[in-house]
């Protein structure tokens, strides 16, 4: 875990563009955005506004028409850095955890099988410990016999969180994390976050459309258009 | 803590149906590739072992049809040719014959016979000469005929469960309505010989007014004769033709190889087609989980990791379906012998379909081989999935 309040994430003037038949849409225009290590920051902004695309590209998963995305001093994406699946899967397994609106559990695996996922493609040690440990910490270690199915949408949120965090990544990525819950249960997500910072001093970005929830972060980040428009 | 292969299982129990009906498509195929192998390597065995243990190594009959002949040697046949008796004197003369029998078969309709009649064969033999050349065959009551012209009878050991008969009671011939008695019944061999009725060649003649012929005459030669060359001087004899074992082997093989080449491809389309509906599950399987491809590599696994969990999920069908299938025809093999021993026109005694361990292992292999094959496809697809790309689709 990351602890000093250095910079972790750096992103310069990224810019994103899509063809749709002759028409080239900008999803991201000219942004950038530095984030320090065990900040909670949201983005919001209106459906189509580029949250998203930000933040696939901050977590490695997709990579920009142009700027730079610098991890921890060393820029991984950008000009004259080639795109590199093998070199991200590196970087996304140790340095990053996803959550996502639909939570995306395998529903034939139990939830403690659901957790321990990523281990059945990699080894780390001690991570019998950090799963059972995790669960604890999300309030899901009484459901870990069940299947996905027998959970509600809070719960299985809470295990997608668990499952993200069980490799100790510096950074949480959450792209609407509280899309499919009330409004109970989104506080308790929101909850849930900040005590998972204040503990462990990790990295959380989030996007959502709920600006209640947004509170929860440090920094809230709003986008319109592919352009940063306040932070 | 959890392992790829555990994962690659239970994606599998996800859509059960449908893994169940591929497993039962490759357990089909390999169900009749089994089959198959095993009818192979039995019927050429119980071939070999039928002419083996006729107790002479050629069989000269009248001129006719050389397939007739073959059926003669082996499974007894009507209608036949008749060949004077003195041929045997003649040939018995030759320097390379150790010993010859003269044999007369004749059959007659018995309307008493099943549900709806049927015929049965009486085997003339001659008393001095058969029993030494089937030296191998043993009584389970009685012995051979006490003259060379009883109005007695040898009962194989089926026949003698047929015809409901023991050492004692009397046979009557239908349609001569002479009454015979049976003096000897013989141990089981899984030869012909257990559905034959020994008379003595004399009274065959008697009985059926063929005073002097024969239908065959059963040659055993000495150890070191050139069996090529005597075969060769067989046919210079007029009117007669000479059946050798490999003859009569070649003659069988070939026609059954004809049969056994389309079922051999009938038996490989079936399984291309199941590799066929292999790729096209495990494909439908990959499109319907692009974004968990996608989370899985975001949670980190690598191109060789979704390759591997994809392979290994075409791999366990594969596998079960082999060894399910492999199993199935293990335990239909009884059902199989009987469907084939229906429908081919001879058939050896003795186990037609011969499955052993090496077969069903090979066969697994060879199943879980094609897995390999067409999981191959799908895998690589489903590796090459940008993780991007693939929870992208979601919204797509």
């Amino acid at each position: 875990m990351v602890q000093d309040r250095g910079v972790i994430i750096q992103a310069e003037h990224l810019t994103k563009t899509y063809h749709r038949g002759s028409e080239i849409i900008a999803a991201l225009n000219d942004v950038s955005l530095s984030i320090t290590a065990g900040e909670i920051v949201a983005c919001v902004g209106p459906s189509g506004s580029g949250k998203t695309t930000l933040l696939n590209i901050l977590g490695c998963l997709d990579n920009p028409t142009s700027g730079r995305i610098i991890l921890a001093e060393k820029t991984v994406m950008g000009e004259r850095v080639p795109f590199r699946e093998q070199a991200l899967t590196k970087i996304r397994r140790e340095m990053f955890g996803y959550v996502f609106q639909k939570f995306y559990l395998i529903p034939t695996l139990t939830v403690e099988e659901n957790v321990v996922l990523p281990f059945a493609f990699f080894k780390k040690p001690g991570a019998e410990a950090a799963a059972a440990s995790l669960m604890q910490q999300v309030g899901i270690e009484h459901r870990k016999h069940h299947l996905p199915g027998q959970l509600s949408g809070g719960e299985m949120q809470r295990v997608a969180i668990a499952r993200a965090l069980v490799n100790k990544p510096t950074v949480l990525l959450a792209d609407e994390p509280t899309g499919n819950l009330d409004t109970t249960r989104t506080d308790e997500i929101g909850a849930l976050f900040r005590k998972l910072r204040d503990a462990q001093g990790l990295t959380i970005v989030l996007v959502t459309h709920n600006l209640k929830f947004a509170k929860i972060a440090d920094r809230i980040v709003e986008l319109r258009d592919g352009k940063i428009q306040a932070s | 803590m959890i392992t790829i292969y555990q994962v690659a299982y239970k994606n599998l129990l996800r859509k059960r149906t449908r893994s169940i009906l591929t497993v039962f498509g490759i357990a089909l195929a390999a169900w009749v590739l089994v089959s198959l192998l095993g009818f192979n390597a039995g019927y050429e065995l119980s071939l070999s072992r039928d002419i083996d243990s006729l107790g002479y190594q050629i069989l000269v009959t009248a001129k006719g049809c050389p397939y007739e002949a073959a059926t003669l040697m082996l499974k007894g046949g009507t209608g036949l040719r008749y060949m004077p008796q003195s041929i045997a004197e003649q040939i018995k003369k030759e320097p390379e014959v150790e010993d010859v029998t003269p044999m007369l078969m004749q059959a007659v309709f018995d309307p008493n016979k099943g549900e709806s009649g049927g015929y049965s064969a009486y085997l003339g033999v001659d008393p001095a000469t058969f029993p030494k050349m089937k030296s191998f065959l043993q009584f389970k009551q009685g012995g051979w005929f006490t003259a060379p012209d009883a109005f007695e009878a040898v009962l194989g050991y089926e026949a003698a469960e047929l015809e409901q008969r023991e050492v004692g009671d009397l046979l009557l011939i239908a349609e001569k309505e002479v009454e015979v008695k049976v003096v000897g019944v013989l141990k089981r061999t899984g030869t012909q010989d257990d559905g034959t009725i020994f008379l003595p060649l004399k009274t065959v003649q008697q009985i059926f007014g063929t005073d002097n012929k024969l239908t065959g005459l059963g040659i055993k030669l000495k150890k070191d004769a050139n069996l090529a060359q005597f075969e060769e001087k067989m046919y210079q004899l007029p009117d007669v033709q000479v059946v050798s074992l490999t003859q009569v082997k070649q003659t069988i093989m070939t026609l059954v190889s004809t049969a056994r080449v389309m079922v051999f491809s009938i038996a490989v389309i079936a399984v291309l087609i199941s590799a066929v509906g292999v790729i096209n599950t495990v494909l439908m399987s990959v499109m319907e989980r692009r974004q968990e491809i996608g989370i899985l590599k975001a949670l980190g696994a690598t191109a060789g990791d979704i390759f591997t969990l994809i392979w290994l999920e075409t791999m366990l069908l594969c596998a079960a379906g082999g060894v399910v299938g492999a199993a199935c025809a293990v335990a239909t093999s009884t059902m199989t012998d009987v469907f084939i021993r229906r429908i081919l026109p001879y058939s050896p005694s003795g186990g037609l379909v011969r499955i052993n361990p090496q077969l069903v292992v090979l066969t697994v292999i060879a199943v879980i081989f094609i897995g390999l094959l067409s999981g191959a496809y799908p895998s690589w697809k489903a590796c090459r999935l940008r993780p991007i790309e693939a929870i992208r689709s979601q919204e797509e």
